[in-house]
């Protein structure tokens, strides 16, 4: 994924002489093309994401399109009140690239854990979020921020994650990976190759399950959302992120006006509460959160069993 | 801080009242959002709207909020929270920098803020960028929102610590218009470096009973006091 967004941004950048780079001390091993390319609009600002973050928006300020880079929780939450008043009150043209989504830092523990991200950004004034679920839809929301004029949230996972489906051409629509109509799974971010995963094992079950990736969180596509699961036993919602503020409670937010909206069972990460977080992979944390294969299949066959 | 907006707005800063937004102008960053009455009088003398304008301050419906608004002409950005002004005064002096139309940015700090640790990750980025584009002045009154500065968190030594983060230091009685018209005048006051003014003022200066007083950090005058302190400024 991040490989995918430096190309996008190089891409982008080579038309537009207006597109700046700045990161946090970060970036090793990805950034360098940028750097190597456009020094003149390459910055690494130092280990100081408030100032990256007002510095973003004093150039956006003086009509340039900024890029800021760092990992999961430092470019977001680090500088959570430079977002709000001096980027986004402003509508400075500043977009927030976030890499490590969820557990993507696995190992690295809890501080690099990027988990409350899209609730937190997703409530910002203007802003737009993008939360893409492989590369396809990072070259599709990096090409649409970089031109849309607006604050943007792009969270990125790290590297290695696969294509889950036909070309993402619009990120901002729905994008089906797999057709089903008695159940559908709505995803955000590379979780949505789990649900491919589940998606296929119900079929050998008897199960019609579709799988649909939601890679724009902000703006959210009420009507779109309500008309792609008309006449379906239920919605479930897959998310690497806590349920609050993310996919479910947009999804649920979505049908919440609908009289006859199906159920909508949220499957996310568990909010930490106080418990000490264990070294372990990718992997391994999500399955340690009830989000395995076999856990969300089980969890729909359990919801089915109920009806 | 009234004197250094008055030296600024009518000596130093190339901006059209006429177009505020041109092209190539100097950038004014009030940090100290606060202070926003003292600069909307300003850029009221100035003529980026009229005088009556003010009449709405914090009424109703008014763009004139009592933190600094940029919805208000001439007012670049909109501050209040502490600690941001000067990050965003350094990115507008990159850009601009970039552009090669020799703009400067001036930001005004309070130093109260100066307790905010985004102050001092700017004060450490603009030097090794050789920001000399950048002037930063420091209203240094020696009070801060609820007790002095060297009770709740002193600052000195001040200049030094300036001086020994990179950038030129020019320390001056902030009431001195011909100080500070000499000092602003001459930026860049070192090649390579970002200048920065500490400016020791008085608050309230010039009204007898506000001098040096914490409580006029928060309160208005009665109309009384305000004919008073009118025709002691005036004198």
């Amino acid at each position: 994924m991040r490989t995918a967004f430096v190309e996008s941004l190089l891409r982008a950048a080579s038309e537009n002489p207006d597109i700046w780079l700045l990161c946090g001390d970060v970036g090793y091993s990805v950034l360098e093309p940028f750097a190597t390319k456009f020094p003149e609009r390459y910055l690494n600002v130092g280990v100081a994401e408030q100032n990256m973050a007002g510095i973003a928006a004093g150039i956006a300020m003086s009509g340039k399109t900024v890029f800021v880079y760092s990992i999961g929780n430092f470019p977001t939450l680090r500088c959570l009140e430079q977002l709000r008043n001096d980027v986004c009150y402003h509508g400075a043209d500043v977009k927030v690239v976030a890499v490590g989504a969820g557990y993507a830092y696995g190992s690295q523990g809890y501080t690099h854990h990027s988990l409350e991200d899209v609730g937190i950004m997703s409530m910002l004034p203007g802003i737009e979020v993008f939360v893409p679920c492989d590369p396809m839809e990072v070259c599709a929301a990096t090409r649409l921020i970089a031109t849309s004029g607006k604050p943007s949230y792009l969270r990125l996972s790290r590297a290695g994650e696969p294509n889950l489906g036909s070309a993402a051409t619009d990120p901002r629509k729905l994008r089906i990976l797999r057709e089903g109509r008695e159940i559908v799974i709505f995803a955000s971010g590379p979780i949505a190759a789990r649900a491919l995963e589940a998606a296929g094992e119900l079929a050998g079950h008897g199960r019609d399950v579709g799988v649909v990736s939601i890679c724009c969180l902000k703006p959210f596509d009420d009507v779109a959302i309500r008309d792609a699961v008309r006449d379906v036993a239920f919605v479930v919602t897959l998310e690497e992120h806590v349920l609050r503020g993310g996919l479910f409670s947009l999804v649920a937010n979505a049908f919440a006006g609908d009289a006859k909206r199906p159920p909508v069972i949220g499957m996310g990460v568990p909010e930490q509460d106080g418990k000490i977080s264990h070294a372990g992979s990718r992997e391994v944390l999500l399955d340690a959160a009830c989000l395995s294969v076999q856990a969300i299949v089980a969890r729909i066959e359990e919801s089915l069993a109920k009806r | 801080m009234a004197d250094i907006l008055a030296v600024l707005y009518t000596r130093i800063l190339r901006v059209d009242p006429a177009d505020p937004r041109l092209a190539g102008r100097d950038r004014f960053v009030l940090s100290k959002g606060h202070a926003a009455a003292m600069l909307y009088a300003t850029l009221a003398e100035c003529g980026f709207f009229s005088l009556s304008e003010l009449d709405t301050y914090c009424r109703d419906g008014s763009i004139f909020t009592g933190h600094v608004s940029h919805a208000v002409p001439g007012v670049e950005v909109s501050t209040g929270s502490l600690g941001h002004g000067l990050p965003i005064a350094i990115g507008m002096a990159l850009a601009v920098r970039s552009a090669g139309r020799g703009a400067r940015v001036f930001c005004l700090l309070s130093d109260g803020e100066c307790d905010e640790g985004s102050n001092w990750e700017g004060i450490m980025f603009a030097p090794h960028h050789k920001l000399d584009n950048l002037c930063v002045i420091v209203d240094f009154n020696k009070i801060q929102s609820f007790g002095s500065v060297a009770e709740v968190l002193n600052l000195d030594p001040f200049a030094e610590k300036w001086r020994s983060f990179g950038w030129h230091v020019e320390e001056i009685d902030g009431h001195d218009l011909i100080a500070l018209e000499r000092v602003l005048g001459a930026l860049p006051g070192h090649p390579d470096k970002p200048t920065v003014v500490i400016a020791h003022t008085v608050k309230g200066k010039g009204v007898s009973f506000m001098e040096n007083k914490l409580e006029w950090h928060y309160r208005s005058p009665s109309d009384e006091l305000l004919v008073q302190a009118l025709a002691e400024v005036s004198a």
